[in-house]
């Protein structure tokens, strides 16, 4: 092979499918037909996954850290949800998109605060948004309802078509093509020159600039973008669930957000999904064992994460099923990588 | 002769320290020009300025006639002024394809595109095929950049740069650390620049610069001590005073 086709195929080989990817959906999509009683839970995953997978763009490949992530989801929020109130966008999923244009309009506006300076400044800057904004949607009420949130919100069909019925089961399914069309998108961002200059910017600003890439310009761009899924994420719960109130803004949820990440791990676009399945089943275990007590059990899985390290966990996990995959396929077949060995 | 990279008056202070006093230098298009000093003598520092990382108090810094003084980092390298790091800054979690295929998109202004997949575009494939086979990185274009020997490194950290194809390039000490035995990949790289590429060198090593200047300005606690041909700065007894009497007791 000449060089330059070799420099074509392995420029190329990173944006290509892999079958564990192929899989992943299959799986999800079988789940959502499989366990008809559980739309509710899986609703849930599928929304908090679509939001981190918001947090990762900007975490796992921009490299800039945010604990006030919830001010983008509520926003979105309460976008959704004062549209279909006053009934300014009837349609859902143009609402969706308005609701999620809203949210990538505050991102953009925030992110000049958020890209100057350090990680600890940033942390406190995403925060302080985050809680300016609930403080925000308290003091008008008149607007957002207050403590008591938005009431009375009416869903109409989804494309005038498809009626939200009260099992969740088109909800959940609204909410699985959303992520997967939001998904395929950021995947095409994440694997173009685009998506390489912001891990560029995250291994080593000083360089990226040296080889001309517009650093700030880059961030501002990846910020705004990450905010409209988080928009997104949040009108889809206001959608869902019929609701907004105070705490789509809270610094729990912008915290829960992390955990997902720290679970599922950055930078390849399905910790964020990952991290949401394992963290949900996690919080559902642990309050059917004790109700009272599943932080604490949270919180004891999250320093056994860090101390064991993510990449190892995830060999283990992988183990069994790399073991059968590679029964059929041949030695060199893998069902899925763990992240540290993922190119 | 027309001048490519030129400083006016150039002074940096740090708090009491004058990092660099009253620096003007002339740096001619098609040049091998070398700038040397011993330890703290702020060579550092007027790269520093030169490419925008620092802003001078005062002075201008002039590339190719147009006064870049104000501009941006990335700005000055898509006006054709690039540099090496005498510390690589290389992406740790890339590899070398990646990082030279990023530098080449956005050289041909293609950096900003979120919608096309890398690899797509045959003319930057064309040209990352090049610079990687020129500096013997084909072999490894596929391992991540933390994991090279250092000599690769250092050949990437050179690579990088040219692949902004700059019309100046600024060299901040290529072979500073170096093992004996990847010295000369590194040397002949160097040797093998472009000759219509003019060549700011900042060195210690006193034998690369002999070898490869054709003009010498010679640095010292921030100012200009003397600058000349080679031959006139290795006579020159103030130099030897200074510089290379401390290189020698070295």
């Amino acid at each position: 092979m000449t060089a330059l086709s070799d420099v074509s195929t392995h420029a190329m080989a990173s944006a290509r499918w892999r079958i564990s990817e192929v899989a992943f959906w299959v799986l999800a999509l079988a789940c959502a037909f499989l366990f008809p009683s559980r739309y509710l839970i899986m609703t849930d995953i599928v929304r908090l996954g679509l939001f981190a997978l918001s947090l990762d763009l900007i975490l796992g490949y921009a490299g800039i850290v945010s604990l006030g992530h919830a001010a983008f989801f509520g926003v979105g929020a309460y976008s959704a949800g004062l549209l279909a109130l006053h009934g300014i966008i009837n349609e859902p999923v143009i609402a969706l998109v308005a609701a999620g244009l809203v949210a990538a309009v505050l991102g953009f506006l925030t992110s000049f605060l958020v890209i100057r300076g350090v990680d600890l400044t940033r942390l406190m800057v995403t925060l302080g948004i985050a809680l300016l904004l609930e403080a925000l949607a308290e003091r008008f009420s008149d607007i957002t309802g207050g403590t008591d949130g938005l009431q009375g919100i009416e869903m109409q069909p989804i494309l005038g078509l498809f009626a939200f019925d009260m099992f969740g089961k088109t909800g959940l399914f609204y909410s699985l093509i959303v992520l997967f069309i939001l998904f395929l998108f950021a995947r095409r961002v994440v694997h173009s020159p685009f998506g390489l200059s912001l891990r560029a910017i995250r291994n080593n600003p000083l360089r990226a600039a040296a080889i001309g890439i517009p650093v700030n310009r880059r961030l501002i761009a990846v910020y705004a973008l990450a905010a409209f899924y988080a928009g997104i994420a949040g009108a889809l719960f206001t959608q869902t669930t019929a609701l907004a109130s105070l705490d789509v803004f809270s610094f729990e949820r912008s915290a829960d957000l992390m955990l997902v990440l720290v679970i599922g791990g950055t930078g390849y676009l399905y910790g964020g999904l990952i991290g949401a399945v394992v963290f949900k089943m996690l919080q559902e275990l642990f309050q059917s064992i004790t109700p009272q007590y599943w932080l604490f059990w949270i919180g004891l899985v999250l320093v056994v994460i860090v101390m064991v390290g993510r990449a190892r966990i995830h060999r283990w996990v992988l183990f069994v099923p790399n073991l059968i995959i590679r029964q059929f396929a041949g030695r060199r077949a893998a069902v899925a990588m763990p992240e540290g060995d993922a190119p | 002769m027309t001048i490519a990279l030129e400083t006016r008056g150039l002074e940096k202070s740090f708090g009491g320290l004058r990092a660099t006093r009253d620096l003007s230098l002339k740096v001619m298009q098609g040049a091998r020009h070398a700038l040397i000093g011993p330890n703290g003598a702020g060579k550092t520092t007027v790269i520093n300025q030169l490419t925008g990382v620092l802003a001078p108090n005062r002075g201008r810094i002039l590339l190719e006639g147009s006064d870049i003084t104000g501009l941006a980092v990335h700005k000055r390298v898509l006006r054709g002024l690039s540099r090496t790091f005498q510390i690589n800054q290389l992406y740790a979690d890339l590899t070398p394809l990646e990082t030279i295929g990023l530098a080449v998109s956005e050289r041909m202004g293609r950096g900003g595109d979120w919608w096309r997949r890398m690899g797509t575009r045959s003319d930057v494939n064309a040209e990352i095929a090049e610079i990687l086979s020129r500096f013997h990185l084909l072999d490894v274009m596929t391992e991540l950049t933390s994991t090279l020997p250092y000599g690769k490194q250092r050949l990437l950290e050179i690579a990088v740069a040219i692949a902004a194809r700059p019309r100046v390039l600024l060299l901040d000490e290529p072979a500073a650390g170096v093992p004996e035995s990847e010295r000369h990949d590194i040397l002949a790289a160097v040797a093998a620049l472009p000759r219509d590429v003019t060549v700011l060198l900042i060195e210690h090593d006193m034998d690369l610069v002999f070898s490869f200047a054709d003009r010498i300005s010679v640095l010292v606690n921030g100012g200009l001590l003397t600058e000349g041909a080679p031959d006139e700065v290795a006579r020159d007894p103030q130099v030897r005073a200074v510089y290379l009497g401390e290189a020698a007791d070295a």
